[in-house]
């Protein structure tokens, strides 16, 4: 203790110096006060704890078993048969391994062109409507109203244009353009795979172009201002002002954006109707087919797990190799 | 600053594109609900050639669409308020306290939001079952399922979006309600609660769009009684005919509420997510 001599000063000053800060966020005023945030947090944590933690838990369990029809009503009579299951439906080498495999690249393929695709409209539709202007906010309402629609009613009006005989697409591609001389099929076949990106970017772009939008509003005016005068032009602006203001929200953009559309169930199964083709084959339907299908929950859950596991290896990747760069530039 | 001319033009296609790219689909499902069978039927048309508000009527019969309605309508109405009250209380705690755990309740929850949904449809398809088999508890097939089901799915966003609201209102307000001698709860509802109204309506809408538009659930845990929207606009297509006109005309009609509460409150939205992505 060789400050001795200054400690206890410090000491009195202390209470006076911190309290003023700190007593609204920290009352500790006896044992029901510090009980008190928990009983808020009691009915969320109860149903977190009931329809995702347990369920999952439940999952990884039921991929140890084999879980087939027999024992679905009651699943206490299920056998347990280890990794089994994950042996059987990741083995590269039966149908099944390389049907999950091929799924998995298409996911994978289709996840990272529907980012991109959904950030580059985001990102302009942004910048363009980012000084005010007449009709802005008109323009503003209308990019949202995608997001906005139920998912559904969005991608079942996109099957209907991308009806080979009665939809819009063909229409105007065949018959008043003239550029194709047959009416492709739109939705079996090779063409399945855009017809289902074009429709997952058009749901998609809206929320990029409102978190965006939102990043867009902290980017103070005067680094435009100053930019301008060192003669910066919109390109040269665009990369040195407003990529860098924007790169915490596009992080945790990208990321999310990634996991909705890696996991997207929605868009195929409506616009398919309830199925796929193998060309659009995306892993959460193909889960959902190979399970109720054949009722086997038990290797439709080694899937979900082998899904999950796959997800958190990439977004904890993803997640130190953006923070270290961030140490790296600070 | 002055726009260059390159930079006026750049906009005007920019905006133009994205607005060809966003319009078409809707204008297609509004001039479509319009249109008699025949035209939905043969080759498209950018026009009806007979305009008539007959699918608005059709639509009803061709399925049980008011019990679609009803169901979806009860089913996320009750979701959304029962997350949102529950999502108000977690975001007091987690705005105005500071207690063990609290980093690690933040993290786990909005994580679960990430998660496949596939995942936890196995496990609470097989849960329900058993419950009802074991215990007579009728959550399989049921709208209480659903509701459950819904209202944790909005759950972890409505929190992090209510964090948000609730952590821009000044504490000292706070302050001064409980020098006043207000407790904890009367200070949520007497003081933070009055000042948050258009962010916990903003939550609120969110949390119905969600339960709304939700489809993957729907599919699996109804039946013809419980079936939702989600569900029930494919009741159209059978084996016979697709009637496309009734379709734009139903999926017009369960839009227009939800469209138009999210573009109502879209600055709260905005402000929303601006608050949570500041932390």
């Amino acid at each position: 203790m060789a400050t001795s001599t200054t400690a206890p000063d410090a000491d009195r000053r202390e209470p006076r110096a911190g309290s003023p800060a700190r007593v609204p966020a920290r009352r500790p005023r006896g044992p029901r006060r510090s009980l008190l945030p928990y009983l808020l947090l009691a009915p969320a944590i109860v149903l977190e704890l009931a329809i995702h933690v347990i369920p999952m838990v439940v999952g990884v369990w039921m991929s140890l078993l084999e879980l087939t029809q027999f024992h679905i009503r009651d699943w206490s009579t299920a056998p347990f048969v280890g990794l089994e299951n994950y042996r059987a439906t990741l083995d590269l080498n039966s149908a099944a391994g390389k049907e999950l495999l091929h799924s998995f690249w298409v996911t994978l393929v289709y996840s990272l062109l529907s980012v991109g695709f959904a950030w580059l409209l985001g990102i302009s539709a942004a910048v363009v409507l980012q000084k005010p202007f007449r009709g802005r906010a008109i323009l503003r309402a209308l990019f949202l109203t995608p997001y906005a629609l139920p998912v559904y009613a969005a991608v079942i009006t996109w099957s209907f244009l991308l009806q080979r005989d009665t939809g819009l697409v063909n229409h105007v591609l065949v018959d008043q353009l003239g550029l194709l001389d047959d009416r492709p099929f739109w939705l079996i076949g090779d063409n399945s795979f855009w017809s289902l990106l074009v429709v997952s970017v058009w749901r998609n772009w809206p929320f990029a172009f409102l978190c965006l939008m939102a990043g867009l509003q902290n980017v103070p005016g005067e680094l435009y201002e100053a930019a301008a005068i060192d003669g910066a032009g919109f390109w040269r602006r665009l990369r040195s002002v407003t990529l860098p203001m924007l790169r915490p929200v596009n992080l945790v953009l990208l990321l999310v954006l990634f996991l909705w559309t890696f996991n997207d169930f929605n868009t195929p199964f409506v616009l398919f109707g309830g199925s796929a083709p193998e060309q659009a084959d995306l892993i959460s339907i193909h889960i959902y087919r190979s399970s109720f299908k054949t009722w086997d929950f038990g290797s439709g859950s080694a899937m979900s797990v082998a899904l999950l596991l796959f997800l958190l290896v990439v977004s904890a990747a993803y997640l130190l190799i953006t923070n270290r760069r961030r140490d790296d530039h600070a | 600053m002055r726009e260059t001319a390159g930079e006026r033009w750049g906009r005007r296609i920019v905006l133009t594109l994205l607005t060809l790219f966003v319009v078409i689909p809707l204008y297609v499902m509004v001039t479509s609900a319009a249109k008699p069978l025949q035209d939905v039927q043969n080759g498209f048309t950018w026009w009806p050639s007979r305009p008539t508000l007959q699918p608005f009527v059709d639509m009803w019969s061709t399925v049980p669409l008011a019990r679609y309605l009803v169901n979806s309508l009860v089913v996320s109405s009750i979701a959304a308020v029962c997350s949102v009250a529950v999502a108000i209380f977690a975001a007091f705690a987690v705005s105005r306290y500071r207690f063990r755990g609290r980093g690690v309740f933040s993290v786990t929850v909005l994580s679960t939001q990430m998660f496949p949904g596939i995942l936890f449809l196995l496990p609470l398809f097989l849960i329900y079952v058993n419950l009802g088999n074991a215990t007579g508890i009728e959550l399989y097939a049921s709208r209480t399922g659903l509701v459950i089901t819904y209202l944790t799915f909005s759950l972890p966003f409505s929190i992090w979006m209510l964090v948000g609201y609730f952590d821009s209102i000044p504490r000292g307000l706070d302050e001064a309600a409980q020098v006043d001698g207000a407790g904890p709860l009367r200070t949520l509802f007497q003081v933070i609660l009055p000042a948050a109204v258009p962010g916990v309506v903003a939550v609120t809408v969110y949390a119905f769009m969600t339960a709304w538009g939700e489809v993957l659930f729907a599919s699996v845990m109804t039946d013809e009684g419980s079936r939702t929207l989600a569900v029930g606009l494919q009741g159209y297509s059978t084996q016979f005919n697709v009637y496309w006109n009734q379709i734009m005309a139903a999926s017009l009609v369960v839009s227009i509420p939800v469209v138009v509460g999210f573009l109502a409150l879209q600055r709260y939205f905005v402000a929303g997510l601006t608050a949570g992505a500041v932390k």
